[in-house]
C-alpha cells in the first residue's frame, strides 16, 4: 500500500474511534437534553398549569398542526406519571401503566420511600373503573390526601397531593 | 419545587446493535493496521479474527436482549470498543518486544482473558435477576473483600512482582485479588449506607462554613482510614490504597450529600499519604519520580526511567499519533500493562487518547445516571459506587503516567493487559447493566407480580427493617 493510503487509514481510525463516540453520545442525546426539569410554583400557579395541560391533552387536533410542545409524544402525554414532589426521593417520577403500584420502604416496592415515618408496605395506588385509588395498607404513620388520612380506597385525581412521612406525591395526566 | 422526568427513553435494543458493528470495525481496523505494519497481514488469519469479535458480540447482543431487555444500550458497546482497541494494541506491543527478541504472547493471552470476561458477564447477568439480592450479602462482601484485599500478604501464597504485593499465585497463574475485592467493597458499602446513612448525615459542629458530622460518628471513616493505612504498609501498594479510601468516601458523600465528608477525607489522606512517604523508602521515592521526573540524576538512576520514556512516548505521538503499528511503545517497560495509556498515547496521538477517555466518560455517565433512575436506595448506591470505582482507578492510573499524580500500580479498565482486571471490570459492567435494566423497566412490569397471585411469600431478607 502507498504511503497516503497508510496515512489516510491511520486518519480515518481516528474518524472512526471518535464517531464510536459521538454515536454512543448521540444514543444518550435524550439522555443529556430530553429530560425536563419543571420548576414550579405553589398553590394557585401550580394548578393553573395543570389545568392548561389537561386542555392542552383534551384538544388533540392540536397534534396535527405541526405545533411541538417538547418531544412528548401525544401518546405518551396521556399516559399518567407519579411525582414526587418533596422528600427524599424529589424529582423521581413513576408512569403509571395499568398495573398497581406499592409504596414503602421494603425493597420489592414499586416506589422506595427512605424515611422513617415509612412503613415497609406503607400504601397502593391502583387503577379500578378507569381512575386511580389509593389505600393505605395499615400504615403506622398514615398516608394524607391533602389533611384527610386515607383509609379505605379513595379516589386520587390528576393534582391531589398524597403526604407520607415527609415525602409528597402528586398525580399528573 | 423542581421535577425531573425523563421524555424519552429508547426502545428496543437497536442503538445497541449500531454502535457493536462500529465497536467491531474499529477492533478490526485497529489489528489490520497492526498486522500490516508488522509485515504479518495475513487475511485469512485477519478475517477469523473479525468473524470471531463478530460472533461474540452478537452473543453479549442476544443476551442482553434475553436477560436485561430495558439495560442501557451504550455500556456494552463502549466497553467493546476500548476492548478492540486494546486488543490490537498489545498484540502490538508483542511484535515490538519480537523485533527485539523477547518472546511474549501478551496478545492472544488477552483475547482469552476478554472472552473469559464476556462470559463471567454473561453469567452475572443471568444469575443476579434482581441487584437487591446483594443486599443480603452485606457483611459477608465485607469480610471477603478485606480477605481478598489482604489474602496477598499471606506467606506462600502471595507473590512480590516488582515490589508490590498484590499478587496471588493459583496454579501457576497470577491473580490480583484486589480488583475483586473492589467489587465486593462496593457492595458492602452501599448496603452498609444505605442502612447507616441517616447517622453519618447527622449534623454536628459548625465550622468555616460547614456541618461536619458529629465525633462520635467518625468511628467508620477512622476504620476505612486504618484499613488503607494497613494496605499501604501491606501491600506497598498506594494505589489500591488510595482506590480503597477514595471508593469509601465517595460513597459516603453520595449516601449523605454532606461536602465535609469529602473535605475530612481528603485531609486524612494528605496526611496519610505525606507519613508514608517520609516513613516507606519506596513511597518516598516515588514521590520523587514525581515531582523530579526529569532531573538528571533521577532519571540515570532509573527511578523516573519508565514515567520520563511514557511521556516522550506522548510527546511523539503529538496531535494525531504515529498510526497504530508505527511507534515504539516497547521502549517504555511495561507498555502492554501500567503505561497502555503511554502506549496509546503514543500511536493514536492526542486525538486518540481523548477519544478513549471520553469513552470511559460515557461509561461513567450511564453508571451514575443508572444511579439517578433508580428507584431503590441501595440499586443507587450500588451503581454510583461502581461508576465512581471505575472514575478514580481511571483517574488513579492515567494521572501517573501523565505525572499529574505519583505513579502508582493500577490496571486501567478493559486496556491493560491482565485477567483479573477484565473480569472484574465485566463483572462491573454486568451489574450497572443489571441495575439499570430496573432502572428504566416500564413501572407496569416492575410492579410486583406476586401482588396478584395469592399470598405473598415474605422476604424478610430483602425487607428493611421492621416499621416502628
Amino acid at each position: 500500500m502507498s504511503q497516503l493510503s497508510i496515512t489516510l487509514l491511520r486518519l480515518g481510525f481516528l474518524l472512526l474511534l471518535w464517531s464510536l463516540v459521538l454515536t454512543a453520545i448521540a444514543v444518550l442525546r435524550s439522555d443529556l437534553y430530553g429530560t425536563r426539569v419543571v420548576t414550579r410554583g405553589r398553590g394557585r400557579t401550580a394548578k393553573r398549569r395543570d389545568d392548561a395541560r389537561a386542555q392542552k391533552s383534551a384538544a388533540p387536533a392540536r397534534a396535527g398542526t405541526g405545533v411541538r410542545t417538547g418531544a412528548v409524544s401525544p401518546k405518551e402525554r396521556a399516559a399518567a406519571h407519579l411525582a414526587v414532589t418533596a422528600g427524599p426521593l424529589k424529582g423521581a417520577t413513576v408512569p403509571l401503566g395499568s398495573a398497581p403500584i406499592l409504596v414503602g420502604r421494603a425493597a420489592m416496592c414499586t416506589l422506595v420511600i427512605e424515611d422513617d415515618y415509612c412503613s415497609s408496605r406503607h400504601c397502593r395506588i391502583f387503577p379500578e373503573d378507569g381512575i386511580w385509588k389509593v389505600e393505605d395498607l395499615g400504615s403506622t404513620n398514615g398516608t394524607f390526601i391533602g389533611n384527610q388520612r386515607v383509609d379505605d380506597p379513595v379516589p386520587f385525581r390528576p393534582g391531589d397531593v398524597i403526604r407520607i412521612g415527609a415525602t409528597t406525591l402528586e398525580l399528573r395526566s | 419545587m423542581a421535577t425531573v422526568s425523563e421524555l424519552r427513553v429508547h426502545r428496543g435494543r437497536r442503538s445497541e446493535g449500531w454502535l457493536l458493528v462500529l465497536s467491531w470495525a474499529l477492533a478490526v481496523l485497529a489489528r489490520g493496521l497492526v498486522d500490516y505494519h508488522a509485515d504479518y497481514l495475513e487475511l485469512d488469519e485477519l478475517a477469523w479474527y473479525a468473524a470471531g469479535f463478530a460472533g461474540v458480540l452478537t452473543v453479549l447482543h442476544i443476551v442482553l436482549r434475553i436477560f436485561a431487555p430495558h439495560s442501557d444500550q451504550v455500556l456494552v458497546p463502549v466497553v467493546t470498543g476500548l476492548i478492540g482497541i486494546a486488543l490490537a494494541e498489545i498484540r502490538r506491543i508483542d511484535f515490538a518486544y519480537a523485533a527485539r527478541g523477547r518472546e511474549t504472547d501478551f496478545g492472544t493471552t488477552q483475547i482469552g482473558w476478554a472472552l473469559l470476561g464476556a462470559l463471567a458477564f454473561i453469567i452475572v447477568l443471568i444469575v443476579i435477576r434482581d441487584h437487591r439480592v446483594l443486599r443480603r450479602f452485606t457483611y459477608t462482601a465485607g469480610i471477603l473483600g478485606i480477605v481478598l484485599y489482604l489474602l496477598p500478604a499471606v506467606p506462600g501464597l502471595g507473590k512480590e512482582i516488582n515490589g508490590a504485593k498484590i499478587w496471588i499465585g493459583v496454579g501457576g497463574h497470577s491473580l490480583q485479588p484486589g480488583e475483586f475485592a473492589k467489587i465486593l467493597l462496593v457492595i458492602f458499602f452501599a448496603g452498609y449506607l444505605q442502612t447507616n446513612r441517616d447517622a453519618l448525615a447527622l449534623a454536628g459542629p459548625k465550622f468555616l462554613g460547614m456541618r461536619l458530622p458529629r465525633m462520635r460518628d467518625m468511628g467508620p471513616l477512622a476504620v476505612m482510614f486504618a484499613a488503607a493505612l494497613l494496605i499501604m504498609v501491606n501491600q506497598k501498594d498506594l494505589g489500591a490504597a488510595l482506590l480503597f479510601f477514595g471508593i469509601f468516601i465517595g460513597m459516603v458523600y453520595i449516601a449523605t450529600e454532606r461536602i465535609s465528608w469529602v473535605v475530612i477525607g481528603l485531609v486524612l489522606f494528605v496526611f496519610g499519604a505525606i507519613a508514608a512517604g517520609v516513613l516507606f523508602n519506596h513511597v518516598g521515592a516515588r514521590y520523587d519520580a514525581w515531582l523530579h521526573a526529569l532531573d538528571a540524576d533521577v532519571y540515570s538512576s532509573g527511578r523516573s526511567e519508565q514515567l520520563v520514556r511514557g511521556l516522550f512516548g506522548m510527546a511523539s505521538g503529538g496531535l494525531f499519533g504515529t498510526g497504530l503499528g508505527n511507534g515504539r511503545p516497547d521502549l517504555v517497560p511495561y507498555a502492554e500493562s501500567d503505561f497502555i495509556i503511554a502506549s496509546l498515547g503514543e500511536e493514536l496521538g492526542l486525538t486518540g487518547l481523548m477519544a478513549i477517555l471520553t469513552l470511559y466518560v460515557i461509561l461513567v455517565q450511564r453508571a451514575m445516571r443508572t444511579a439517578i433512575g433508580v428507584r431503590d436506595g441501595f440499586g443507587k448506591l450500588l451503581s454510583a459506587g461502581l461508576g465512581f470505582a471505575v472514575t478514580l482507578q481511571v483517574f488513579i492510573i492515567v494521572g501517573g503516567v501523565t505525572r499529574l499524580i505519583p505513579l502508582t500500580g493500577l490496571t486501567t479498565p478493559f486496556l491493560a493487559y491482565g485477567g483479573s482486571s477484565m473480569l472484574a471490570n465485566w463483572i462491573v459492567i454486568a451489574l450497572i447493566l443489571r441495575i439499570s435494566d430496573q432502572a428504566r423497566q416500564p413501572a407496569a412490569n416492575a410492579a410486583p407480580k406476586a401482588e396478584e397471585s395469592g399470598p405473598r411469600r415474605r422476604r424478610p431478607d430483602l425487607e428493611e427493617a421492621p416499621q416502628r
